[in-house]
């Protein structure tokens, strides 16, 4: 019993002090900011090619919270957020508009698709525009799975549905997951079901779903991507400085030529091309 | 099923190779877990005993109380963690979410209650005349309860066992809290919801062996302990 005692206490100091120890010098937190962003840019791999060059070339550490663009502009609302790269531009619009926000600049944009199971029940494949495609799922009533999660690219989808005029909420066949890009599409995959997806998630997902891309190319299918500074005048807390230069850094020379080949080499094309600079509209939105 | 022995494949790969990133995610996943098992044990093997010896109105009243907690869902810990923690929260002049302070503050209070039932439940296992031995001997208060905890001690490490279980293996709370960023705050939980959702099902496989290996592991050691044998 003593033995065992005295085996097991200094067991215990000794843990205490090392996790203590190692744990204290390297968490303490300076010149953090927090970068509050959808989920396609961390899934994708982009922003762990992007982070590392920023930290080391501003000396500011980089906190990614991966969220769905709905939840990233609610933490930039309350001010829980320094700098947004979100892909919802009515969104933002409201989200500038009511003073949350500023400087909001154009990094990049690629496109979303409609994505089926091969077999296309609801015979989308061909159609000329993603409001017919859309207009003959439910006319099928071909199962349709939806993010539900106010991301961005639920609010792309709820556009579309809206641009045809169904309202497809409580339909048994419009069915919601709530969760992000990567597990919507594999559930769209179990349930052979449609849905519409961000490029860049479908592809890096691609070899284990199954699904194909079925309509692609509508103007209203163009995916956007903006950075956004937390307005400091409205949060005194915010990391002014550090939003500021991610902001810089992303609409940089450097970064948009990182951007414009990130993907070449896996997929054979970019995943997402470089837009700073230019206006949104001039994109054919 | 191919998938499957693909992710084996993967996780041995990376084990062998010492993965310098899966190996960096390992042990902060032990030190957080660790850390925050080792809170909750002062905290409930402390407040348990206490609990467990003193009779007072509303005693049965508390132990429900912390045997509900005993199954406190993490993500309801994570969000109120988090809205305590926020920059304009009431504890957000400490800057500490998203670090993996906030997450060994969040799983600690997820063990605790955990640890503090179990300690009641020991100390309430004991043959109930053992407490007035124990003083009829002449030992002082705290000799008693010192025995008494000596004596719990293998439903003890029961205790000790379900609660870093609980909080090495959540995810909820730490991917909230600590927002599952590379290099800084990402565990091996967290990282296999990351993978899984970026369709690197191998790689999230692997994490999950690592996890289970280690839980094993940490399980085996505290094992080896309980089931030692009393040398006289």
């Amino acid at each position: 019993m003593y033995r065992l005692k005295k085996f097991l206490f200094p067991l215990i100091v000794l843990t205490a002090f090392v996790l203590t120890g190692t744990t204290t010098q390297s968490w303490a937190a300076t010149k953090a900011i927090i970068l509050a962003t959808t989920t396609s840019t961390q899934d994708s791999g982009l922003l762990d090619v992007l982070i590392p060059i920023f930290e080391k070339d501003s000396g500011f550490t980089v906190k990614t919270i991966a969220v769905g663009s709905g939840q990233a502009m609610a933490m930039g609302t309350k001010g829980e957020a320094d700098v947004l790269l979100v892909h919802s531009p009515d969104a933002e619009k409201k989200f500038i508009a009511e003073g949350s926000g500023i400087n909001r600049r154009l990094i990049m944009h690629n496109d979303f698709v409609i994505v089926g199971p091969p077999s296309d029940p609801a015979k989308i494949h061909g159609a000329k525009t993603s409001s017919e495609a859309i207009r003959k799922i439910a006319q099928a009533n071909a199962i349709f799975l939806s993010r539900g999660d106010n991301s961005g690219t639920h609010a792309k989808e709820k556009g579309l549905w809206k641009a045809a005029g169904i309202a497809p909420e409580g339909q048994k066949w419009y069915q919601q997951t709530g969760l992000g890009m990567g597990q919507t599409l594999n559930v769209a995959a179990e349930k052979k079901g449609y849905t519409i997806t961000d490029r860049a998630t479908y592809l890096s997902l691609k070899k284990t779903l199954g699904l194909g891309i079925l309509v692609e190319g509508d103007p209203l299918l163009l995916n956007i991507y903006h950075v956004i500074e937390v307005n400091p005048a409205k949060w005194p807390k915010v990391n002014v400085a550090g939003a500021k230069a991610f902001a810089d850094f992303m609409v940089s020379r450097k970064v948009q030529d990182i951007i414009g080949k990130f993907g070449v080499d896996k997929f054979g094309g970019p995943l997402f091309f470089p837009d700073a600079g230019k206006k949104a509209e001039s994109l054919g939105l | 099923m191919e998938l499957f022995w693909e992710g084996i494949a993967k996780a041995m790969a990376l084990i062998v190779a010492l993965d310098r990133e899966v190996l960096a995610i390992t042990w902060l996943s032990l030190k957080v877990s660790g850390l925050a098992t080792l809170i909750s044990l002062v905290i409930g093997i402390s407040s348990g005993t206490l609990l467990a010896l003193t009779d007072f109105p509303g005693k049965r009243l508390i132990i429900s109380i912390v045997n509900t907690g005993m199954g406190l869902p993490p993500v309801v810990v994570g969000l109120f963690v988090t809205i305590f923690l926020w920059r304009n929260g009431p504890l957000g002049f400490l800057e500490i979410l998203y670090t993996p302070t906030a997450m060994i503050i969040a799983q600690a209070i997820i063990a605790t209650p955990i640890v503090t039932g179990i300690t009641v439940a020991s100390i309430h296992s004991l043959p109930p005349n053992l407490k007035l031995q124990i003083l009829a001997l002449g030992a002082t208060r705290w000799q008693m309860v010192l025995i008494l905890i000596r004596e719990a001690r293998l439903p003890l490490l029961a205790g000790v066992m379900a609660g870093f279980g609980g909080v090495i293996s959540e995810v909820g709370a730490s991917i909230m809290v600590g927002g599952n960023i590379k290099g800084y705050s990402r565990v091996l939980t967290t990282a296999t919801v990351m993978e899984t959702s970026r369709g690197n099902f191998d790689v999230a496989i692997a994490l999950s062996l690592i996890l289970l290996l280690l839980c094993f592991a940490v399980n085996y050691v505290l094992t080896r302990i309980q089931h030692r044998k009393r040398p006289r």
